[in-house]
């Protein structure tokens, strides 16, 4: 069956069976490898995409729930908050391995959506579901905190 | 430029890496069987490791593979640093694999920064000697006047200056020379400084970075492996009926390591796979649980099995006569631990007829490249071998059977002409063995008049890791021991019981879990004679002559504020350990919630010689205590009647955000030749935790993961020896 599927502001049409992980649809189908299968039981968030604007794990959303609803990935999130992560990620090279960090970003620009001065309890609870096994846990704190000075600065 | 001449200008910078014109050296001969028929990479008159842009842009060929380390940050700092180039206009790639031209491409044992450190250098050095001449030529003036910095390079005394680009041309024909100067320490400008920063951190904050998971060819299938659930286990038979049936599969074939389900997409090859019924032959499989094995090793070291041991760091005369009545003894379990890197094992491999080509985040490439030519059935300089970097490794990579590039290359050759990437699933990951070898220490310490060690023994029980020569893995850390400084015997004896789990290397590798052994026991010693840990093992390092440990120790002293006091509930502990000649010493603070250790802060001191990078040393400290505080408190992969009970993050935590410590690293000079950071991090860390829960409790720690929940930490060694 065919379903069409907001991503990244664009509708696409998949012929993909409805029962489909969305994460394997962006992947496999629509060729967004940003977005990365890290455990398939939505345990570590390396799948996170935003489902209308909330972080979701895309490893255990099927297709059939997601077409009805609007998906960011990595490769196409915006904003000052995006721009204000990434630009703390570069500063502090938080990055190791990198290959849970698409999961990270999307978790941690929803947290500043939400909250524009996070505590480190916040971030905890924002944060807890993305696992990195690089442990890079200090400096992405680190960097959601640059971020939000940032963007307080500059409002 | 001829190819003749670049082939000579790369021999001599890269030394005897390089093929000049006749192979006699024994790595040229190498080099000849291993690259036979293949091809070579792109010339550069600068040598194999540097290119030069007309756009003045330096490129850095990185021959080591990038794991998360950040490696390609140091081998581009140790170029940069001699050739003077402007760090911001220095890229770094990942060479494909060639033996011919870069010499052996295994990276493992926390190496790359101490093996490279000489060619890297050498590479700057002489490229930039070559720049200089040319500028000396062109303006007519002596090579002594000339300076570089920052890729310009100038003669103060005309005010004349040329960058790169202006250069290039003149200083491509020049002949590259075979010793060039090298800078003193003192004069550096971007070694071991914070401005050695990673070059791929905006890549991996955008999804735009390339992992084997994300490789698109046309024509590529997707394969998924049905694996025995048991370790030993093989294929009785299969009934495919029912996975043919599912959208989109396009074979299911049986190979050596199960059955193989090759699908258009990596879904539909899962739900095939889920679809098999298969029955496998248990008849050579391991069927034991945990607790079996547990009690088996205690056995071993009691001296009740068949096992032969071989001696290791044995000292004194006559080591092995009785003790006297007053030894002490300790008995440590340690578990099996899976590597659980998030990119899963993941490889893309085509094969036409003789010809292979793979794309792996293939750490240990050299080994690779003949592994896949055996499983091909063709020769090695037949097998191109595309390295990208891996969404970590933790050595789970780095396996002397190259297991799931093998089975990748399987795959391929029985589809012909397309390109197959083969995906394991967590579950396959965490079960699939290589492990971290569970061990059991049994140790005796007879204690001397002054309250210091007088004779060791040591008896281990653990798996090899390697399936030919001494294990000496297993006892690494404890071999030469700082601590049998006081000591007049030392009886060490290894045990290597040999069954079908299949164990690796796993970040650290042997101090994984001697650290523990013998950082804890120290403290056990001091405390059993009220002295302070830290001025205990400052004795003993001095008796060892050991000044590294010396200078980590107090600086860690200094740094933690040991011995000032803490709030009600906290306590501090302390280890200090070396990996790969590189020593680590740290202090955790810790308090018990409900038994549970909570770990606040952690103060860390390395000396690894010259620090390249520091600011990666520190981010590798802080990924080597969380990894190791990870294990420490939940890492454990566990038997039931020989099947894996942890498959998933569900089973088996990790370290997540709320449970890191702040984590402080110091770096202490040195003039000494650099060694590595990617595994040091890790030994210290749960024997410093332990260390606090002892100086908390008074009670000991016998086994890890400090956690229970599986019959590991269940276990009371002192009531079963």
């Amino acid at each position: 069956m065919s379903y069409a599927i907001s991503v990244n502001g664009q509708i696409h049409h998949v012929e993909d069976d409805g029962q489909t992980p969305l994460l394997w649809v962006l992947r496999d189908t629509l060729k967004l490898t940003g977005t990365k299968y890290g455990c398939g039981v939505a345990q570590c968030g390396a799948c996170t995409v935003h489902v209308d604007g909330t972080p979701t794990r895309s490893c255990t959303l099927p297709l059939e729930v997601a077409a009805s609803a609007r998906i960011t990935t990595i490769e196409s999130i915006e904003g000052v908050e995006a721009q204000a992560i990434r630009g703390a990620w570069v500063a502090r090279d938080v990055p190791q391995c990198g290959f849970c960090q698409s999961g990270q970003i999307m978790s941690a620009v929803a947290l500043l959506r939400i909250l524009k001065t996070p505590t480190d309890r916040d971030i905890d609870v924002a944060m807890s579901g993305n696992i990195c096994r690089c442990a890079t846990y200090n400096r992405i704190r680190a960097a959601i905190h640059d971020a939000a000075a940032q963007l307080g600065t500059a409002r | 430029m001829t190819r003749r001449r670049m082939i000579l200008g790369g021999s001599l910078i890269g030394g005897a890496l390089i093929v000049g014109y006749t192979a006699t050296h024994p790595m040229q001969v190498a080099g000849a069987i291993l690259q036979g028929g293949g091809s070579d990479p792109e010339p550069s008159a600068f040598g194999p490791f540097v290119r030069i842009g007309s756009d003045g842009w330096v490129t850095v060929v990185n021959k080591q593979q990038e794991m998360g380390q950040g490696i390609h940050a140091g081998i581009a700092a140790m170029v940069a640093e001699e050739l003077d180039a402007d760090w911001d206009r220095v890229r770094v790639i990942e060479a494909r694999n060639n033996f011919r031209a870069y010499g052996l491409q295994m990276t493992a044992g926390s190496n790359a920064i101490a093996s490279n450190w000489d060619a890297m250098r050498n590479a700057g050095a002489a490229a930039r000697a070559m720049f200089v001449a040319a500028a000396a030529h062109r303006w007519n003036v002596s090579s002594q006047s000339i300076e570089v910095r920052d890729g310009v390079v100038s003669h103060p005394g005309s005010n004349r200056s040329a960058t790169f680009a202006d250069l290039l041309e003149d200083a491509s024909r020049q002949t590259p020379p075979q010793s060039p100067t090298l800078k003193q320490p003192k004069d550096y400008r971007l070694i071991g400084t914070d401005r050695v920063h990673r070059k791929d951190s905006l890549a991996k904050s955008t999804g735009a970075v390339i992992y084997t998971q994300d490789i698109q060819r046309p024509d590529m299938l997707v394969a998924m492996v049905a694996h025995s659930p048991r370790f030993g286990g093989t294929l009785a038979r299969f009934d495919a009926s029912d996975a043919l049936k599912v959208k989109d599969i396009v074979d299911v074939f049986a190979i050596e390591t199960g059955v193989a389900v090759v699908a258009k997409t990596t879904f539909a090859a899962r739900l095939g796979r889920d679809a098999l019924r298969i029955e496998w032959n248990d008849g050579e499989a391991e069927m034991r649980s945990t607790p079996e094995l547990i009690e088996y090793y205690h056995q071993i070291a009691a001296g009740r099995g068949d096992l032969e041991p071989s001696d290791f760091g044995t000292k004194g005369e006559n080591p092995g006569a009785p003790f006297d009545g007053d030894a002490v003894e300790f008995a440590f379990d340690f578990p099996y631990l899976a590597h659980a890197p998030m990119e899963t094992l993941d490889c893309v491999a085509q094969v036409d007829g003789w010809n292979v080509s793979i794309t792996s985040g293939a750490h240990l490439a050299t080994l690779d490249q003949v592994m896949a030519a055996i499983a091909a059935r063709t020769i090695p300089g037949k097998v191109d071998l595309e390295v990208v970097p891996a969404g970590g490794s933790f050595g789970r990579r780095g396996i002397m059977s190259s297991d799931y590039l093998v089975e990748c290359v399987r795959i391929a050759k029985r589809i012909q002409g397309r390109p197959i990437k083969l995906i394991w699933s967590r579950e396959d990951e965490m079960t699939s063995g290589y492990y971290r070898p569970m061990s059991h220490h049994r140790v005796w310490v007879q204690m001397g008049a002054d309250a210091f060690p007088a004779r060791w023994r040591v008896h281990s029980v653990c798996q090899a890791l390697t399936p030919i020569g001494p294990n000496f893995q297993a006892t690494e850390g404890i071999t030469n021991s700082p601590y049998f400084s006081t000591a007049s015997t030392v009886d060490g004896k290894i045990f290597s019981p040999s069954f079908p789990v299949v164990v690796g290397f796993w970040r650290s590798v042997g101090a994984s879990h001697t650290a523990f052994v013998m950082e804890h026991i120290i403290d056990q010693l001091a405390r059993r004679d009220d002295r302070d840990p830290a001025s205990y093992r400052r004795t003993l390092y001095e008796r060892a002559g050991d000044t590294r440990r010396i200078g980590v120790l107090d600086e860690l002293c200094h740094k933690a504020d040991w011995g000032s006091p803490l709030q009600p509930g906290w306590a501090r502990g302390l280890a200090i350990a070396e990996a790969f000649g590189t020593v680590v010493g740290q202090v955790a603070e810790v308090r018990l919630v409900d038994g549970r250790p909570i770990v606040r802060r952690v103060v860390a001191v390395v000396d690894c010689g010259i620090a390249v990078a520091p600011d990666q040393i520190a981010a590798q400290m802080e990924g080597g205590v969380g990894f190791g505080l990870s294990a420490a408190l939940y890492g454990a992969v566990t038997l039931k009647d020989g099947i894996v009970q942890e498959t998933n993050f569900d089973s088996h935590p990790v370290l997540r955000m709320n449970e890191m410590p702040a984590v402080e690293t110091h770096i202490i000079k040195s003039t000494r030749r650099p060694t590595g950071m990617g595994e040091p991090g890790v030994p210290p860390i749960a024997p410093a935790v332990a260390n606090a829960m002892l100086a908390l409790t008074g009670s000991a720690t016998k086994s890890l993961p400090f956690l229970s929940g599986n019959a590991l930490s269940n276990s009371d060694v002192s009531s079963q020896s």
